[in-house]
């Protein structure tokens, strides 16, 4: 029969490459530490970047040989971390979740814009020009860096305002949206309830009221008002101590521009008001 | 006579039939003057004056320690008003000396050069040009004494003056080089003693027949050989890397400057305006600017302080039209697009420009139809470089050589998919510099 002379040609074929295979496995074997497999296992895989180094297989390998710490991934968070330092047999140190916020609630309708703008759609091109086409230029140009940044899919931009909105439930804190803007609009906070001032504008009151209705114009109505003495103002900018804060809100209610924010658990969303 | 040029580039419509048989007009000096403290590449100034000094015209009032950069002179007399943050044309807002003109004509003047140019010593040479404020009147604003002081290991054999003026719309070079060529000469003949050069061309567009004609019989008397260059008016032969190439047949080498191929350009107003204060002592506290463009009801050259604001300027001119959409300092191809009239008329203003409609194409994907790489003067890749920039893979980006580019807009000019290729090409090149400077490479 004709089939036998190809069948026996090509299993011994493969029988002779199996076999040099196995040999050459053993011979040129490459050691690899068992316990960075085991690190990456535990990882998320997301390979995100936010630890600093390049992907999940990048740290696993710098926590194995003690270059970087088991708490470097911000994204696993203390479920990771713990099982991380069970398996490296070190304390796992003190954590508290952060997410991404953005501190501007300038949007459409609410800030001014003097200008068209027919560049670049991309927040850092349009920063890169002398002139901003948003009056303020502290305030979010609403581009969506850190909408196509984020690795999570926790950013999208508000149809109605253009702003982004971050989905806390999305977020892991990873820090991309915040390296990403050029305008350093997003900051990680702690993920828990607090009070925050959503302006970073350093212009001087008046020139805020001609931008943006919901600005910081420096009154410094909020300082006085704070019973607990948690709201200074520094640098130009007024500042709110999440010590000293016991959430009580009178400084929300007070601000008369509406741009000090309460931020829920859950999201970010800005708590509109008036 | 076969006219030189360069390689690849654009033909533009060049629109000066506006303003260039207009004569440059001398504007009255403006009630209020707003002089931002960075005018030119380089150092910012230190102020000299405070709040409630009362100022001459043509007294320095700002200066710094630092080689790259030129000292600013109050362009009229009268009383710092305040040293405030004010829009600036290019950098968005700038600490500015505003001075409130008091009308009288108290001046400072510095002393004028002797007759005898060649006499002089090039460092002292260099000191005056310094002293005087003067940078680079193209647009670019590269203080020119920096310019003319080559380093001992490259010698300087040659000079050039750029009347190319290719940008569409400006005319302000035009009108300096029929009306103040005895000046421009006189400029000439002190930078290129400064800079050691032995000989010297002048390079003009020929377009702009009236100077040829004008310039050759003058440039005869000059006691160094001198050449009028006619080119062939393509854009971007205004760069000085073209320029050079056009003219001399040598390449400045990638990331060089012209210094490496042993020459000096520099711009014809430049020379005009050195030439003046070689004669009268007036340091830098004017310039001639083109204001033009469709809405603008009077257009022209005009002869402007520094500091003087664009809303002055442009009730000056009669107000416009009709509401202009864009206005660009500059030419319409490298200028900047201006959101407010408060900005300054600043060293670096070659003219104003209003149009009514917008001339930015619906933007498509790219069809990779090359055309860009046929036009770039810098034989680059634009359309490569703009989806690297795009996906901001900048790191390729820079291994293209992004920043070889030059910026001319020749690229953006000819795309038939309306991409904004300069502006990413900026954003990639901003990144680039920008890493460089964090990885300190």
């Amino acid at each position: 029969m004709n089939i036998f002379l190809p069948t026996i040609l090509v299993g011994t074929l493969g029988l002779a490459f199996g076999l040099m295979l196995a040999f050459f496995a053993k011979k040129f074997a490459v050691p690899t530490n068992p316990l960075v497999q085991e690190i990456e296992r535990l990882l998320p895989g997301a390979n995100c970047g936010a630890c600093g180094f390049p992907g999940c297989s990048g740290l696993a390998e710098k926590i194995a040989s003690g270059e970087a710490s088991p708490n470097a991934c911000p994204v696993g968070g203390p479920r990771v971390w713990a099982e991380l330092s069970r398996l490296l047999g070190q304390e796992s140190g003190s954590w508290e979740a952060k997410r991404a916020l953005l501190l501007c609630q300038g949007g459409e309708g609410i800030a001014q814009t003097v200008a068209e703008y027919e560049g670049v759609a991309d927040c850092k091109a349009a920063h890169l020009l002398p002139a901003s086409f948003k009056g303020c230029r502290f305030g979010c140009l609403g581009l969506g860096n850190c909408v196509k940044v984020c690795p999570f899919g926790a950013i999208h931009l508000d149809t109605e305002s253009h702003l982004p909105v971050i989905d806390w439930e999305k977020c892991t804190g990873c820090g991309k949206c915040v390296a990403e803007c050029p305008r350093n609009i997003i900051t990680l906070v702690p993920k828990r309830e607090q009070v925050t001032v959503a302006c970073v504008s350093l212009d001087p009151g008046k020139e805020v009221r001609k931008l943006c209705s919901r600005g910081c114009i420096k009154c410094q109505l909020c300082v006085r008002t704070c019973p607990e003495g948690a709201i200074t103002f520094e640098n130009g900018r007024i500042v709110i101590s999440r010590e000293k804060c016991t959430l009580c809100g009178l400084c929300v209610e007070k601000c008369p521009t509406h741009c000090i924010i309460r931020v829920g658990e859950k999201l970010a969303l800005l708590e509109v008001k008036g | 006579m076969k006219l030189r040029t360069f390689p690849q580039g654009v033909f533009l419509p060049h629109h000066k039939e506006d303003t260039a048989h207009l004569a440059i007009v001398r504007v009255p000096p403006p009630s209020r003057v707003v002089l931002p403290l960075s005018q030119h590449t380089g150092a910012p100034l230190k102020p000299l004056v405070q709040k409630g000094d009362t100022v001459k015209r043509g007294q320095k009032i700002a200066d710094v320690d630092a080689f790259v950069a030129a000292p600013l002179h109050a362009p009229v007399s009268g009383k710092v008003a305040g040293i405030e943050d004010w829009a600036h044309p290019t950098l968005g807002r700038f600490q500015a000396i505003v001075i409130e003109n008091d009308g009288s004509s108290e001046e400072f003047r510095y002393d004028p050069l002797p007759e005898d140019i060649e006499s002089l010593e090039p460092e002292s040479l260099r000191l005056f040009v310094r002293e005087g404020g003067f940078v680079g009147l193209g647009g670019a604003a590269f203080p020119t004494h920096v310019k003319l002081s080559p380093p001992p290991d490259k010698p300087i054999d040659a000079f050039i003056l750029n009347g190319a003026e290719c940008e569409p719309y400006l005319t302000c070079d035009h009108r300096v080089m029929l009306e103040r060529a005895e000046d421009m000469l006189l400029g000439l003949r002190i930078m290129v003693r400064a800079c050691g050069a032995q000989r010297a061309y002048i390079g003009i567009e020929d377009n702009k027949k009236d100077c040829i004609t004008h310039l050759t019989p003058l440039v005869r008397d000059l006691p160094f050989p001198t050449e009028v260059i006619p080119l062939k008016t393509k854009y971007p032969q205004g760069s000085e890397k073209h320029l050079i190439l056009a003219i001399l047949s040598r390449e400045v080498p990638p990331g060089g400057l012209p210094l490496d191929v042993g020459v000096v350009v520099n711009n014809v107003q430049t020379a005009a305006a050195l030439g003046r204060m070689a004669k009268e002592g007036i340091p830098l506290v004017e310039r001639v600017i083109t204001l033009s463009g469709d809405c603008l009801k009077k257009r022209g050259n005009f002869e402007v302080p520094l500091g003087m604001l664009l809303e002055d300027l442009v009730a000056l001119c009669d107000g416009f039209t009709t509401p202009p959409r864009k206005v660009v300092m500059g030419g319409p191809m490298t200028g900047i697009t201006q959101a407010t009239l408060a900005v300054p008329v600043i060293k670096g203003t070659s003219g104003f420009l209003f149009f009514a409609q917008n001339v930015g194409k619906p933007e498509h994907s790219c069809i990779r139809c090359g055309r860009c790489v046929l036009h770039c003067p810098m034989r680059l890749l634009p359309y490569l470089l703009g989806r690297l920039a795009e996906e901001h893979l900048f790191e390729e980006a820079e291994t293209n050589r992004v920043l070889d580019c030059v910026e001319c807009g020749s690229c953006a000019y000819v795309c038939p998919a309306g991409i904004a290729l300069v502006h990413l090409i900026k954003l990639a090149k901003f990144e680039v510099m920008r890493r460089r400077k964090r990885g300190g490479k």
